[in-house]
């Protein structure tokens, strides 16, 4: 089953491989979250939502569930 | 000669343009949109001043909210009278990658360009160090190192700003035009003149965005991408995507990364802990609600009151070294009374703004957004609306223009529709006198005063209203627009007190510019329209009053007979004349003439209740009024007017209507329609009405 954003435990760490969202992949892109980048969950507002992830350990964003759940991840193999 | 600053939010380019600038700066509006333009002025030499234009944060020059459209507007239209000479992008050092991406799509748009790298000690905290000498030579651009907050690195910055605009230098970027998009590119070129490539690609990808285009020019444009099938969409991804590529080709070369083995935990992740925590994180939202809330109501309280003698001794002293006459009359009682409603509330403006941006400044109101986000979306809002929604408990007017932040126009138009049903700082002098009026001054459990509490609830229900209203419009209005919430979260920083200041100088400036023009306006045509009455109505009145008041003392004859004119003049006719409708509210017709002034602003209720009840110009303090108000009798029937029924019913009104002229004329600017100024006010309006007539007549 493809594993996304909206499915990572809190300090988890996934690798972004694709993008299910067309027009919101376009903004996400240009805000550095690109394939290939590690992303880590930092917090979950306390209603659930919204996300906050780390993006490539440099800066932080915020994004609601259902926008997590269009980043498609993979695990890192270690 | 223009320079541009250009950068990601958060990249530290307002600190830089205040540091370039210093004072030196206006604020205007870009035209046709209301986004302030920043422009100032810096001397770079003897020889060379330029003008410096603060250009809005963006990502990339793909706008996703009206801010960030004027970028684009700008930068794709060489005819645009701001368009610059040169571009400084600043750049944010710790997270370079991302920030580059701005300064490719700047450099193939062929503006000259310089690269400004700021934050190089947040970069160096976290093991990023930059060889900026190697990265000059890569780009083959000027590249400099500044620390904007601190003001460091600014001579070498205006050396190498004079240098480039004697020799402009653009980096070259790989091709970001595919070869299936070439012919339609050319095409685009040759049809409008224009030589750059990559500005011909974005005339086709983003055709609607470009406003400086006449409609025909957008007919052919969306012929041309239909014909050739030209998918912006795809454009716009395969470019971010090329563009990271090379960005991180040039980048692997020029930074090195010290990673320390422990990731150590930051500041901001620890104070997140704390500051997004299920209980706590609300709590301390709410505790710093309620102390803004506090000190802007009783701090504020201080300057307002030396402001209120201050004009009320500049009235007397006006009255006293002017000749009586008509026009005294009118510079005293129209216009200064008015410029003295505006700038009474300058104070509490000021107080909430200074939080406000504090809030801003530190980060927290990132956290605060991220917080209430869940809780305000089901009504039709996002965390988004957190800002626009306390600002407007001062005023609406900057409120509203806040609301510019929110990316998708659905939840800004809801913001906008329901941001006046929060109680600005005009109501509280309506609230304070009404409260007074039939709540007692006891307290309960010791500590909270009735009174304030009453005055709370008052708040709660605008607010409250506010939530519903927006639900309601979330059902009713429909949008193909996708909303999207994504941001970034920025750090935990010190406040810069500097941006602070020019924050609540700008908010001060626009309200008494946008709000006060209405607000003295109307004072003057209330002043007319009390002052005259049909034929000889108001000196018959005076004589009349005379008559039958021999032997009064003096005073009271001259309240007595002020009271008597203002009936019969044309104020008093259309109090008259509205009694039916307002009736069943439990109003008379002198609170019909108090309501009908302050249809333009609310605020002159109370001064035109003074009026009306003859207290007498400039020493009418709250308590005789209070007292005058108390004791207003129905003549007919012998009952108090300010009876309990009433006073809750107007109370409850003026939470409701939206009596503001100036709201009025910035939702139309902020909307570009006449649309929904009109239904915000026909639905405010019936609300006032039904929730006044409902509580007047359960109460009665």
């Amino acid at each position: 089953m493809q594993m996304t954003v909206a499915d990572l435990k809190l300090g988890e760490i996934g690798v972004i491989n694709s993008f299910s969202d067309s027009k919101l992949s376009l903004k996400l892109l240009e805000m550095g979250c690109l394939p290939g980048t590690e992303v880590k969950l930092d917090f979950i507002a306390p209603l659930g939502c919204p996300f906050c992830i780390s993006v490539g350990e440099n800066y932080q964003l915020s994004l609601r569930k259902s926008e997590a759940a269009t980043i498609n991840i993979s695990f890192p193999l270690n | 000669m223009k320079v541009a600053l250009i950068g990601n939010p958060n990249s530290g380019k307002s600190s830089l343009f205040n540091q370039l600038t210093g004072l030196r700066q206006k604020i205007g509006n870009f035209p046709g949109v209301t986004v302030d333009k920043k422009i100032g002025f810096c001397r770079l030499n003897n020889q060379t001043e330029i003008e410096i234009i603060d250009l809005p944060g963006t990502y990339s020059i793909y706008p996703n909210s009206l801010d960030e459209q004027v970028v684009l507007e700008i930068l794709a239209n060489p005819a645009n009278k701001d368009y610059p000479d040169l571009i400084v992008v600043v750049a944010d050092a710790s997270n370079l990658k991302r920030n580059m991406l701005l300064f490719e799509q700047v450099n193939d748009l062929g503006i000259p360009t310089i690269l400004a790298l700021n934050m190089l000690d947040a970069a160096n905290e976290v093991g990023v160090s930059v060889d900026s000498v190697k990265l000059e030579k890569l780009l083959g651009v000027s590249v400099v190192e500044i620390n904007a907050r601190e003001g460091i690195g600014m001579q070498g910055l205006k050396m190498v700003i004079a240098r480039n605009l004697e020799s402009p230098k653009v980096h070259l970027n790989p091709a970001v035009i595919d070869e299936k998009d070439k012919a339609i590119v050319s095409q685009v070129t040759e049809k409008f003149g224009i030589k750059n490539e990559y500005l011909a690609a974005q005339y086709l990808a983003q055709t609607p965005k470009l406003s400086f285009l006449s409609f025909d020019q957008q007919k052919d444009l969306q012929t041309l991408v239909e014909k050739s099938g030209f998918d912006a969409d795809r454009f716009q991804s395969d470019e971010v995507i090329n563009r990271y590529a090379d960005i991180a080709h040039n980048l692997d070369q020029v930074i090195s990364i010290q990673k320390e083995e422990k990731i150590k935990e930051t500041f901001s992740t620890r104070l997140d802990k704390i500051l997004l925590h299920k209980f706590w994180g609300y709590f301390i939202f709410l505790t710093i609600l309620f102390v803004i809330f506090q000190s802007v109501f009783t701090l504020a309280s201080y300057p307002m009151d030396w402001i209120d003698e201050n004009m009320g001794a500049l009235t007397d002293w006006l009255k006293a070294i002017l000749p009586e006459s008509k026009l005294t009359d009118l510079l005293t009682d129209g216009l200064i009374a008015g410029i003295g409603g505006v700038v009474i509330f300058i104070p509490q403006i000021a107080f909430l703004f200074a939080f406000i941006s504090l809030l801003e400044e530190s980060g927290y109101m990132a956290r605060v957004v991220v917080l209430m986000d869940k809780l305000i979306r089901k009504f039709g809002l996002s965390g988004k609306s957190v800002v626009p929604l306390i600002s407007s408990m001062a005023c609406a007017v900057p409120a509203i223009m806040s609301a510019r932040t929110i990316g998708n126009w659905k939840d800004r138009l809801i913001t906008i529709m329901v941001t006046p049903l929060m109680s600005c700082s005009a109501r509280l002098p309506i609230y304070t006198i009404l409260i007074a009026l039939v709540i007692p001054q006891n307290t309960v459990f010791g500590i909270f005063g009735l009174q304030g509490l009453a005055l709370m609830s008052l708040y709660l229900l605008g607010f409250f209203s506010a939530l519903i209203a927006g639900w309601l419009m979330k059902r009713f209005m429909k949008s193909k627009e996708r909303s999207y919430f994504v941001m970034e979260l920025p750090t935990y920083k010190m406040p810069r007190w500097s941006q602070v200041g020019f924050t609540i100088f700008e908010k001060a400036k626009t309200f008494v510019f946008e709000a006060g023009k209405v607000i003295i306006a109307i004072s003057i045509v209330l002043w007319v329209l009390s002052t005259y009455g049909p034929g000889d109505s108001l000196d018959k009145a005076e004589a009349r009053v005379i008559a039958e008041n021999p032997g009064a003392e003096q005073t009271d004859l001259d309240n007595k007979i002020a009271g008597a004119r203002l009936q019969s003049s044309y104020a008093g006719m259309f109090g008259k004349v509205i009694e039916p409708v307002i009736k069943p509210l439990g109003y008379d017709w002198k609170i019909g003439i108090a309501l009908i002034a302050s249809f333009a602003a609310r605020e002159v209720f109370v001064g035109t209740m003074s009026t009306i009840y003859s207290i007498g110009g400039d020493n009418a303090d709250e308590n005789t009024i209070k007292a005058r108000l108390r004791n207003e009798k129905n003549p007919v029937t012998g009952e108090q007017v300010f009876s309990v029924a009433t006073s809750y019913s107007l109370l409850i009104f003026y939470v409701f209507a939206m009596m503001c002229m100036s709201t009025i004329a910035v939702v139309y600017r902020e909307t570009k329609s006449w649309k929904w100024p009109m239904i915000q006010l026909a639905y405010m309006s019936v609300l006032a009405y039904v929730s006044a007539l409902v509580v007047y007549q359960l109460l009665k």
